[in-house]
Order: structure tokens, then C-alpha cells, then sequence
């Protein structure tokens, strides 16, 4: 049993290394493609043609494309992503600081997503065409339609500008505190552990609206899913079966037809988590978040392309991860899948 | 198919007729939305910035003191016509890639599919983000980056359907007739996978348009003073701290409701070509 489950983790391993390999050349190429000379923007405007011919060597950019790529790679190995000139600071080292904020976010919204999302499905399903079919229905078909940084600033407009009741849209803190000692770099969490329940009570005061307004994208389909696939399940002749053998409704629901609808639930999942990923840039933009993706934004602005790349790879590299974990879970939930 | 159908399909659906009005008004703001406007969206008037909603400006004016509604009138067409723009291509390139991928089968076939793995090996609009950056920022680079994103579903679509019906009967007859493999594949098979195809492209639609707007909500593509409803959104953001809720609520408003017009047009559209999708 044991070995069998290694060898399913190893298999879908080896297949994620495709994956990985082509973000990794992608990313490299979309690289190769930015405009603009690299070694004119480091040496600068006033610099001379043999000044930026110098750097230009430096930089390996006069070599083969395939030497420049091999290149890419050892450094990559060596975790380097290369210079940001807007922080001075190595990319890598900026994502590092940086991830933990969007991860926290990501991360709270997909709780609410599946918190919600999960139970509004079942019960439409259970109930088709009760009016908790039709607010899900409702929910759902808003969802999709509603785009996040609207949805964002709705949330703004009602919460902190007529009730009052969220502070500023700005960052994950009050500037009255500062954040707690970093253990996980999730300042709640962080929080809980240093035992600061103020400064608890403010990071997630701040976290709140942005994690609903990515939460909620979510649900759509987190919902949809759930309800269409739970209805397919209860139609079928083993549910008819086991509900003619006399058990309740309760079992039916939890021992047959849940378990077998997580799989589309879990590839649902994986789906939204990399919507997610991506919306992220958005929300983080709205209420001034400091993730990744609003440091992308800002490199982006001032053209500053190496914390650009370094976004785009450590976002690709973390959805190849989240589709190899959902995978494997898929295939622990349902042995058949496992082959 | 017979008007008794259709009226029973509108009925089972009364979305549908809606959606198929909200189309209506959407094109003609695109087509006329320059003539018709109240005012000119470019022109400003800093002795009416950011009034609210009133009879003069019935979306209020913006913080140059421009007309909100003659610019969300005149948006419609950035948009839509972005939108048309990547949904059209992405269906092109990706219906020609499917049907050869499903049709000769193989190591064709491999490739492709390939292709359309490593897109999809992205987060989409990531993905978007890093195509925009890297052609350069502006609005063809929006289209093709859309269409990029958008093609592997076109890819898969086409691809399933021309693989089932590769080996049905009348394409057996049409090949015993004499017909050669292009002509099997355009002429034959192709009309039998324009319905899903519509349908597709009009689901499609609305994911397209919030793909552009979000571009350019974060600075990419489309400039100002260009009216569009992404970067309307983006400019009335820093005034909705401050109470000014109009500048970004109606552009907002009016993306959403376009894109929720394509959404339920393409479940119309399903329900109306493909039976067995009914709910």
C-alpha cells in the first residue's frame, strides 16, 4: 500500500519535470523578447557606446543564445533571478520577502472560496431549484461576470468609505504597529505566535476585503463545480442502491456520493488556485498589498524586467508545484486514478 | 428549427431574450457610441471635475471634468472591439490547430498538444501580463496576448470533436467518393463542429473582455486618454477613498454587465444548438 502510494507521488513527480522545463524555456524566451537593450538600460543614458559594449560582455549578452541559456540555467540553480535596479536588492531576495504576503492572501481567499463554495453546492444540489439553488445560481453567474478590481472597490466604497467599519485600504497593517517577529511571514500567524492580539486584530482587519474580494471570484466555480458534480453522483444507480438498502440520506450523501465527487471538487480547486495567481496582481494593485505581484507591477512601470521574469517563473514554478500536489491528491482520494 | 421551439426555448430561458437585448444595446454603443454621445469624451473642464451624477452629466464627470457617460459610450468599442479582435484570432489559429491535431491524429497530433500544454502550464493572465511586457506595450500586443491565452480551449474543442466524427459514416462516404483529406476535414467535418465552436467563442467573449480590461486596469496595453473601461476603472480608483464613487462604479457597471450579457448568450446559445447541455 505504502510503496504503491510513493510510486504514484514518484510517477506524477517525473511528469511534472515537462512542465517545469517548458515554463523554465518560455520564460526564457519571453526574456529574449523584451524591448529595449539591457546593457544600455544598466549602463545608463549618458554612458558610451564602448561603456555599454563592456557591460554588454559583462552580462553575457553578446554570447549564443544557447550559451545564454545555459547560463540562465546555472544561475538559476544557483537561485539567482538576477538584479532589481528599482530596490537594488537581488530578485530572488525581494520574492522571498514579498511571497509570504501574497500566499497569505491567496491562501485566506481560497478558505473563504471553499468554505462557502462548498457548502452552497451541496445544498443546491440536494435542493434543485429551492431558493438556495437560485442565490447560488445568482452567486455563481455574478462571480463571473463581476471583475475583481471592481469588485474590490465596491468593498472599498461600502465598507471603509460609508460604514467605516474596515481601515484604509493600504498594506497588511495599520501604521500604528509593526509587524510581528517573522516565523511563517504570515502576520496573522505570526501574530497568534508572538501573542499580539493587536496587532492580530489589525492584520486581519486589512486582510479581510481583499481576501473576500479574491474569495469570491472564486466561489463561482468552487460552487458550480460541486453542484454539478454532486448531482451527477446522486443520479446514479449506486446512490439509487444504497438509498432502496434503507440508509439515510446522511450517509448516502457523506459515505457515497461526497466522496466521489472530490476528485472534479479537487481538480476545481487547482483550477482557481491558479485563477487566483494570477487575479492576485489585480487585488494586490486595488488595496496597495505588498506581494509579489504588486512588485512585478511596480517593476513593470519602471521597466525594470528582471523582477518581471522572476514573478512570472516563480508564479509558473509555484502552479507546476500546486497541480503536482493536486494530482497526487487525486490520486490518494481515488485509488484508480493512481495507475 | 421550427418558431414553436424556439418560443418554448426563450420561455425555459428567460435570460436569454435579456442577454440577446443587452447584446443589442452593447453593439450599438459601439458603432454609434462616438455620434451619440452628449458630450466629447476627450474634452475637459476643470470647473466640472468630478461632479457627481446629475441631468447635465448623467454618470458625473471625471477628475478632468470629462463626460463618465460619453466615455463609457465610447469605450464600447475598445472593448468589444479588443475582445472581438483576440476571440476571433484565438478561434482561427486554434480551430485550424485542433482540426489538424484531430483529424491526422499521431505525432501531429503530439505536438500540438504539447503547444497547448505548455500555455497551459501558466496561469493565464500571468501569463498575458509577461507576453504584453515582452512585445511591448500596446493594444495589438493586448490582442495577441488574449488570443495566446485563449487558444488551447479552442485547441481542445475542435480537436475532440474532429477526432469522434474522423471516423463516422459519412466521412467514410465522402473519402469512397473520392474527396482528399483537406476537403474531408473543411468541407465535411468542420460544419458539424461550428456549433460548439459558437458556443465557445461566445462564453469566450466576456473572459476576453475582462482579460483586456484587467491589462489595462494595471497599465498594459490601451493608454490614456483613451476612453476604456479598464483604465477608467484604474483612474477612479484613488477617488473612491475619498467618496467620488462614480468615477470607477459606472465604467465597472458597465464591464460587468457586458460580460454577463456574453455569458448568458453563450448559455443561451448552448441550449438553443446542443439539446443534451440543457438544464
Amino acid at each position: 500500500m505504502n510503496t504503491r502510494i510513493f510510486s504514484t507521488i514518484g510517477s506524477r513527480l517525473l511528469g511534472a519535470l515537462p512542465s517545469l522545463a517548458a515554463v523554465i524555456v518560455v520564460t526564457f524566451v519571453i526574456m529574449r523578447l523584451l524591448p529595449g537593450d539591457p546593457a544600455a538600460f544598466f549602463a545608463g543614458p549618458a554612458a558610451s557606446a564602448e561603456a555599454v559594449e563592456q557591460i554588454r560582455e559583462q552580462l553575457g549578452l553578446n554570447r549564443s543564445l544557447p550559451v545564454q541559456f545555459w547560463d540562465y540555467l546555472g544561475d538559476l540553480a544557483q537561485g539567482d533571478f538576477g538584479q532589481s535596479f528599482t530596490t537594488g536588492q537581488p530578485v530572488a531576495a525581494d520574492l522571498v520577502s514579498r511571497l509570504p504576503a501574497s500566499l497569505e492572501l491567496t491562501i485566506v481567499a481560497l478558505l473563504i472560496a471553499v468554505v462557502l463554495g462548498l457548502p452552497l453546492g451541496v445544498l443546491s444540489a440536494t435542493r434543485p431549484n429551492s431558493w438556495v439553488d437560485q442565490v447560488t445560481r445568482l452567486v455563481t453567474t455574478t462571480g463571473t461576470c463581476l471583475p475583481t478590481f471592481f469588485t474590490g472597490l465596491v468593498l472599498i466604497y461600502v465598507f471603509y468609505y460609508l460604514l467605516g467599519w474596515s481601515p484604509a485600504p493600504l498594506g497588511r497593517l495599520d501604521l500604528m504597529y509593526s509587524p510581528p517577529p517573522e516565523v511563517t511571514g504570515f502576520y496573522t500567524i505570526d501574530a497568534v505566535l508572538a501573542g499580539d492580539w493587536e496587532v492580530f486584530r489589525s492584520a486581519l482587519a486589512q486582510l479581510i476585503l481583499p481576501a473576500v474580494t479574491l474569495g469570491f471570484f472564486a466561489l463561482a466555480p468552487l460552487a458550480r463545480m460541486t453542484r454539478a458534480g454532486l448531482l451527477g453522483v446522486l443520479s446514479s444507480d449506486y446512490v439509487r442502491t444504497a438509498r432502496a438498502c434503507g440508509l439515510s440520506s446522511r450517509v448516502v450523501l457523506t459515505r457515497y456520493a461526497l466522496k466521489n465527487t472530490l476528485v472534479p471538487i479537487l481538480n476545481t480547486m487547482g483550477m482557481v488556485f491558479s485563477y487566483l495567481l494570477g487575479i492576485n496582481v489585480l487585488v494586490e494593485k486595488v488595496f496597495a498589498w505588498p506581494g509579489v505581484g504588486s512588485y512585478a507591477l511596480e517593476a513593470l512601470v519602471a521597466s525594470d524586467y528582471a523582477p518581471v521574469q522572476g514573478f512570472v517563473l516563480a508564479i509558473a514554478v509555484l502552479y507546476v508545484l500546486l497541480n503536482l500536489s493536486v494530482d497526487i491528491a487525486c490520486g490518494l482520494v481515488d485509488r484508480r486514478l493512481a495507475r | 428549427m421550427e418558431r414553436r421551439e424556439l418560443v418554448y426555448l426563450l420561455k425555459q430561458n428567460p435570460l436569454t431574450p435579456l442577454a440577446i437585448i443587452m447584446f443589442a444595446v452593447l453593439v450599438f454603443a459601439a458603432l454609434f457610441g462616438s455620434v451619440i454621445s452628449p458630450h466629447d469624451p476627450f474634452a475637459s473642464n476643470t470647473a466640472d471635475a468630478l461632479q457627481a451624477p446629475s441631468l447635465t452629466y448623467w454618470f458625473g464627470t471625471d477628475q478632468l471634468g470629462r463626460d463618465i457617460f460619453s466615455r463609457v459610450l465610447v469605450g464600447a468599442q475598445t472593448d468589444l472591439g479588443i475582445a472581438l479582435a483576440a476571440v476571433l484570432l484565438a478561434a482561427a489559429v486554434g480551430t485550424f490547430l485542433g482540426a489538424t491535431a484531430g483529424f491526422y491524429g499521431g505525432r501531429t497530433d503530439a505536438t500540438i498538444g504539447r503547444f497547448t500544454d505548455i500555455v497551459m502550464a501558466f496561469p493565464l493572465f500571468v501569463l498575458a501580463m509577461a507576453i504584453v511586457a515582452a512585445l511591448g506595450n500596446s493594444v495589438i500586443n493586448v490582442v495577441y496576448a488574449s488570443a495566446i491565452i485563449n487558444m488551447p480551449f479552442y485547441v481542445r474543442v475542435v480537436r475532440s470533436e474532429v477526432a469522434v466524427l474522423r471516423g463516422a459514416g459519412f466521412v467514410e462516404a465522402a473519402r469512397l467518393s473520392g474527396n482528399r483529406n483537406p476537403r474531408i476535414l473543411w468541407l465535411h467535418i468542420m460544419p458539424s463542429v461550428m456549433p460548439p465552436l459558437v458556443v465557445q467563442m461566445s462564453l469566450n467573449m466576456g473572459w476576453s473582455m475582462l482579460n483586456a480590461a484587467s491589462l489595462s486596469f494595471i497599465g498594459l496595453g490601451i493608454r490614456p486618454p483613451s476612453p476604456e473601461w479598464g483604465i477608467m476603472v484604474a483612474d477612479g480608483a484613488q477617488y473612491i477613498i475619498s467618496g467620488q464613487w462614480w468615477v470607477a462604479f459606472f465604467p465597472g457597471l458597465a464591464l460587468t454587465l457586458a460580460v454577463l450579457c456574453f455569458n448568458l448568450l453563450g448559455d443561451g446559445l448552448r441550449d438553443i444548438i446542443d439539446p443534451r447541455q440543457r438544464k
